[in-house]
């Protein structure tokens, strides 16, 4: 990696953990299992571990394929910030961040788009605002973009993206 | 972009063309898994199952390949049947609205004994 997506970020610096990776699909499969690995430590529900590691999945493929334009050699940094839960009247949460280094668009203009319009594409959005309690994204200073995402642990009162998910098996 | 390992099962029950992917069908995999829907598309089968029992994951350019084909479908007149999700993929398809789009069954026998 020629330079850090991440480097003296100010959002980062919170975070117990950092992964740096390149822009490269590979890659993507790993992060999702850290993800979701940490938030099954911290106590969050089974189905709900997958949702958070299908946010972050959701989150670097547009990273990819709109910030980079599909270009597998460029910078991406996450942080993950945890705060857990011992028993305490505070809740778990996670707080997640990626940042690029990728051409910056307003954030105005990153929405998912309208469902009842079903065509294919443009989901991702639309899947991270859903699944976690908070998704900003800003244009990161000195170039590139920053998604802040975080949610708490849905076991103590928020919910999971899906409130009645039911399970494929049982529809037909 | 690395194309994915995704395995694809093809084969023809009566009517019903039926695909089998396998493993997990991310960014990198949608693309072969495009592909061979277009496949079955091109059997101009009147009705086409595609049992995702053995899919582990899926993500929306996952999703976005199966809206794809369900318009490509609709157009040929074909009858796309989705079957054996499990929680976490079903739950992809909830989170869109799109579980009342497409039409979901249980198990692919029961896709295929569908009339």
């Amino acid at each position: 990696m020629n330079q850090s997506a991440a480097a003296n970020s100010p959002a980062m610096q919170d975070a117990q953990i950092r992964v740096e990776l390149l822009s490269h699909p590979t890659y993507i499969s790993g992060v999702r299992e850290l993800v979701s690995s940490i938030c099954r430590r911290i106590g969050f529900p089974e189905l709900c571990c997958g949702q958070m590691a299908l946010a972050v999945d959701e989150a670097l493929c547009n990273v990819m394929k709109h910030g980079y334009e599909g270009r597998e050699d460029q910078p991406i940094a996450i942080g993950m910030q945890i705060h857990e839960d011992k028993g305490g009247n505070d809740h778990s949460f996670i707080r997640i961040v990626i940042e690029d280094r990728a051409k910056q668009v307003d954030p105005k203009t990153i929405c998912g788009r309208d469902l009842q319009d079903v065509r294919p594409g443009g989901l991702g959005v639309h899947m991270i605002r859903e699944i976690m309690d908070d998704a900003v994204y800003e244009k990161r200073e000195g170039g590139g973009m920053r998604l802040i995402m975080s949610k708490k642990n849905p076991s103590q009162g928020s919910s999971c993206g899906l409130p009645d998910a039911g399970g494929g098996k049982n529809h037909g | 972009m690395a194309d994915g390992t995704l395995q694809v099962g093809f084969e023809t029950q009566g009517s019903a063309v039926v695909i089998s992917p396998q493993g997990e069908i991310g960014y990198s995999e949608a693309t072969v898994f495009r592909t061979w829907l277009r496949k079955a598309h091109d059997a101009k089968s009147p009705r086409l199952v595609v049992d995702l029992s053995k899919v582990d994951y899926m993500n929306t350019p996952g999703v976005a390949t199966l809206v794809e084909s369900l318009q490509i479908a609709k157009k040929a007149k074909t009858r796309l049947i989705l079957c054996g999700m499990n929680e976490k993929v079903f739950a992809i398809f909830k989170i869109a609205r799109l579980d009342t789009v497409f039409e979901i069954t249980p198990t692919a026998a029961d896709a295929i004994a569908k009339a």
